[in-house]
């Protein structure tokens, strides 16, 4: 949508790339435009001509469980609004009759004489996000797909338990439409096994197979879920926690590799056979099964690769580097998202921002050369014009309309006073919508809209951008939030939350009556970046931020730069760590945009988004010095460490250590391993327990890495690695199939059980329960090695000066989990590497590189401007107390003189709108923008209006 | 009191209270139906009148969150 919306982004849809020629910041690239039948500068969107298309076929978007027209439009919100001829199944394009959309289409829209178009476009650089496909769940012969339909496949399972998917959001199966009374989630359909040809992990199954079964158990509270997996690989932040959630409220989580799942031609139910971890084969029915299938590199990748000139991998995923995890092997030419390796959606976005820094990196010498502004027309002034109130009430699919009675809703908004007119959308926030509503601005001549919908907290910017294009000051719109605070949490009470939903448009409607057009100030930005942290993130941002153009500060603790990467010798595909390491401290010493500050604390950090002030005090010139930066942004990569516990003998027998000392002792040849040796590896070790419920993602790929050069030191020594899940995800899965066939011995153990180690005369002693053979297994460790959790640095001095809030895990909170992964809650604020969550080398470079993407966004903007809720003082009224200065807890006030008495005077950028102020204020002098005194005496009143 | 529907009257923070209430929403967390809630940048920007004027205006009990 916002892409939609950007002036500077030209969105070619339809299209394939022929050929790629030139090379990086110079490249020639050819495109085939297919014909879509439909001009887009015509077509308006209004879906006319669907009814009248005598072709209908399967719905691609719903996975082709409901039907859809030849001439239709792929989902509601897609960009562009036009429509799009099938040109399969159209039948004037296959048999020369029909053209009953033509006919339909008021606008004249409809065009079949376009012909594909062969066009040539001159760019710099080019990022590669063609995504990933499912796989083709048919090859899983054993697990019935293509006999039942009653065996769908993830996404299948999506569209189905969406309000947009084809039974409208009520869980239904495929064969009878009937609500299944239990379902089956079969994991690893097509993914970490050889039979599919796909021996690496999807990575996003597990996360997305507990997702659907929470969702599903809040539409069906009675559904009984099961879910068969091999490891539940939740890694990633809060995943794990999600996990816990899904055992809590019910779902079965049998651990087991499913051999068949055979349908009953009577019942049209389904029995799946299993094996469980003892050995023993198990028979159960369900009435509807979910394959969480795998993922596969998109359709039509091979061509591509030839097309742009760039390598894949063996699976037919670009290739990239692990120290260049965005770029293909062709210079220029940049990836991000599925097309790289499988991923879950947050690193998707972060990739995004990662290979878009690679790009800015490339072209920062051709930077605002080409740059479109969006316009916007002129302000109507609205002072005193008659109030004339537009409702806007969204369905929101079912999310809304699924609950509360949206017609009613409306009808009431439209006898509120001053009201004119009210219009239901089926989403609001669509593309469709916003035209809607821009149209209905001007034609009604609206002055003031409210909206009800979701939260003000995600859309009302999209809204306020609406009302600007219709020519309205964006402080005329007013939401009211009938979605998160009310269908969401009143399910069901469909009554009450539907006079809930009344009163909250009321009381905005109340409120809404009293806007005005209010100003935003500018704010200057000042172009530098602070980075905090000189490990690989810090590194890493710091060398984006200046090879962008801009100047930057890179502050340390250490006395040098590194951090954990100087325990990294080694990595699973065998680059060499440590001469990366030397590579880029050189790039950065030599580099006259970085400022390094090695042996250096934070003192102090004041300002706001584009004018920070640091106190760092650096001791590197004999002795401790305070030094002030002044800086737009700052990036926040303070890092993390092994925690260190207190069980399993650590620091009580010189035997065990910790993963990464191991490492080291590894690479300097200091670790006694010998032929005989057996090396016993834990993992999870003060990890997904209860003080840290979260996987700390790397260690599982960490042991296996250091149990392979074990093995290929002293093949007969003997590894055991003891886990509770193995969480070798992506294409790491490889090196854990490596690992068992090299001899590396894996045995499970769960919580409740964990392994006891005992010192006996020095001697390590390792007791664990094994679940196979049902008895205790006792092994002799000369060496024993802790997969410990990753816990974040903490620096509580410099914590108390940064307002940035953390998870209870102590790690950095990002603004979005999903859409907003690199931006802390505060402005102009930026958080990657491990500060943000534990993650290996490649995903710290990608997050590194997108908040550098983020940061120079900003910077290179070069402003801000200051939301107009900010205070305003009426210097008539002020009496020149002081006390708004006094309790002002940004400084955002300044008492200046004016003749004989002192008047109160707001810094537009440092004030957050809080209020405290007004509140304080003796005589009322203070008011604060879109939060008056008099607008909520208003909706206080329209509180008590409503119906008993 | 007698109305055995309670009205509740909720000023919320725009920062805190009001996001975890809207993360509530997210988490479809269920809770009775009868709060109305007014936004507010900060629980600091609440006078003492508008906890008055609520009761006034007929809140049963008034929920400050923030």
């Amino acid at each position: 949508m916002e892409a939609g919306r950007s002036p500077n982004i030209e969105i070619i849809t339809n299209a394939e790339v022929e050929g790629v020629k030139g090379q990086a910041g110079n490249f020639t690239v050819q495109l085939k435009k297919n014909p879509r039948y439909v001009d887009s500068s015509k077509c308006t969107g209004c879906g006319f001509c669907s009814p009248y298309c005598p072709v209908t076929i399967p719905d691609p978007y719903n996975q082709y469980l409901n039907q859809k027209k030849a001439i239709d439009i792929l989902y509601t919100q897609a960009i562009p609004s036009t429509y799009y001829v099938d040109p399969e199944h159209c039948l004037f394009l296959n048999k020369q009759e029909c053209k009953q959309c033509t006919k339909a289409c008021q606008s004249g829209a409809i065009d079949f004489n376009q012909k594909p178009e062969t066009e040539v476009y001159n760019v710099g650089a080019i990022i590669l996000s063609p995504g990933f496909k499912d796989i083709d769940p048919s090859i899983l012969g054993d697990y019935s797909y293509s006999e039942s339909a009653n065996v769908v496949t993830g996404v299948e399972f999506e569209r189905i338990s969406s309000a947009s998917g084809p039974y409208l959001g009520k869980i239904s199966r495929p064969s009878d439409l009937k609500k299944p009374k239990n379902i089956a989630f079969i994991q690893c359909a097509g993914s970490r096994s050889s039979e599919s040809g796909n021996s690496y992990c999807s990575s996003v199954c597990c996360k997305y197979a507990v997702k659907d079964a929470i969702v599903a158990l809040e539409h069906e509270p009675d559904l009984e879920i099961t879910i068969f997996f091999m490891d539940m690989r939740m890694f990633g932040k809060g995943l794990e926690e999600f996990y816990i959630r899904a055992v809590s409220s019910g779902v079965r989580f049998v651990r087991s590799r499913v051999s068949e799942v055979k349908r009953d031609l009577v019942s049209e139910d389904l029995k799946v056979r299993y094996v469980d971890e003892n050995g023993e084969v198990h028979e159960e029915v369900f009435e509807l099964v979910v394959l969480p299938t795998g993922l596969v590199p998109p359709a039509g990748n091979y061509s591509l690769a030839k097309s742009t000139g760039i390598a894949l991998n063996k699976y037919g995923f670009c290739s990239s580097g692990l120290f260049t995890p965005m770029s293909a092997s062709r210079d220029g030419i940049y990836v991000s998202g599925g097309f790289r390796e499988p991923t879950a959606l947050p690193d998707s976005v972060i990739q995004a921002s990662g290979a878009s820094a690679c790009v800015s990196e490339l072209l920062s010498n051709a930077r605002n050369s080409m740059v479109k502004q969006k316009k916007f027309p002129g302000e109507v002034a609205v002072g005193s014009d008659e109030l004339r109130i537009g409702v806007f009430v969204c369905h929101c699919g079912k999310n809304i309309g699924g609950v509360v009675d949206v017609p009613h809703v409306a009808k009431y908004a439209a006898e509120l006073p001053d009201v004119v007119m009210t219009r239901e959308n089926l989403y609001s926030c669509s593309d469709d919508a916003q035209t809607l509503i821009s149209e209905m601005i001007v034609k009604e001549k609206l002055n003031r809209v409210v909206i009800a919908a979701c939260t003000p907290r995600t859309h009302e910017p999209l809204f306020q951008e609406t009302l600007r294009e219709a020519g309205l000051n964006k402080c005329l719109v007013e939401m009211a939030n009938i979605r998160d605070q009310c269908s969401w949490v009143h399910s069901h009470e469909k009554d009450e939350a539907t006079r809930k939903a009344k009163d909250l448009v009321r009381m905005a409607v109340a409120k809404a009556r009293l806007v005005e057009s209010l100003d935003e100030p500018v704010i200057e930005v000042i172009q530098k970046v602070l980075v905090i942290g000189g490990g690989l993130a810090g590194m890493t941002a710091a060398l984006s931020v200046a090879d962008q153009g801009f100047e930057c500060f890179l502050v340390e603790r250490a006395t040098e730069l590194g951090g954990n990467m100087r325990k990294l010798r080694y990595t699973l595909r065998g680059e060499n760590p440590q001469s990366y390491l030397d590579d880029i401290i050189a790039r950065i010493t030599d580099n006259e945009m970085i400022h390094v500050f090695t042996n250096a604390g934070v003192e102090s950090i004041d300002g706001f988004v584009g004018n920070f002030r640091t106190v760092v005090s650096s001791g590197q010139n004999n002795g401790s010095e305070n030094i002030e930066l002044q800086h737009g942004a700052l990036i926040l990569a303070t890092g993390a460490r092994s925690f260190e516990p207190d069980e399993y003998l650590y620091r009580k027998n010189d035997k065990v250590l910790l993963q990464h000392e191991l490492e080291v002792r590894l690479a300097e040849g200091d670790h006694g391993i010998s032929k005989a040796s057996s090396v016993v590896m834990i993992q999870c070790v003060g990890s997904r327990d209860e003080d840290r419920p979260y996987c700390s993602s790397i260690c599982c790929g960490m042991a296996v890495k250091n149990a392979l050069i074990i093995k290929e030191m002293e093949p007969t020594a003997t590894v055991y690695i003891l886990y509770r899940d193995m969480t070798t995800y992506g294409f790491n899965e490889d090196y854990y199939d490596l690992a068992r066939k090299k001899g590396v011995i894996f045995i499970r153990y769960d919580i409740l059980h964990k392994p006891e180690v005992s010192d006996a005369g020095g001697k390590v002693v390792v007791k664990l329960r094994d679940h196979i053979l049902g008895g205790n297994i006792i092994i002799d460790a000369d060496l024993l090695v802790l997969s410990t959790a990753i816990v974040p640095n903490k620096d509580e001095a410099m914590e108390r000066t940064l307002s940035v809030p953390c998870s209870s895990d102590g790690f950095y909170l990002e603004s979005h989990v999903q859409l907003k992964p690199v931006d802390s809650y505060v402005d102009g604020i930026f958080i990657c590497g491990m500060a943000h969550f534990p993650k290996p080398v490649d995903e710290s470079i990608a997050q590194a590189k997108a908040a550098a993407s983020r940061a120079v966004i900003l910077l290179s903007k070069g402003y801000v401007k200051a939301e107009p809720i900010i205070s305003s003082c009426d210097v008539d009224t002020c009496i020149g107390c002081s006390l708004c200065e006094y309790f002002c807890p940004y400084g955002a006030i300044r008492m200046v003189k004016s003749e004989k008495t002192k008047k109160a005077e707001i810094v537009a950028a440092a004030c957050k709108g809080c209020g405290v102020c007004a509140t304080y204020c003796p005589t009322k002098a203070l008011s604060m923008g879109r939060f008056t005194d008099e607008q909520i005496y208003a909706q206080i009143e329209a509180f008590g209006q409503g119906e008993k | 009191m007698s109305d055995p529907i309670p009205k509740i009257l909720g000023f919320m923070c725009h920062w805190c209270c009001y996001a975890a209430a809207d993360a509530a929403g997210v988490a479809r967390m269920q809770y009775p139906p009868h709060i109305r809630v007014i936004r507010v940048m900060c629980t600091g920007r609440i006078e003492p009148g508008y906890i008055l004027s609520g009761f006034l205006n007929g809140a049963d009990g008034i929920f400050v969150g923030g």
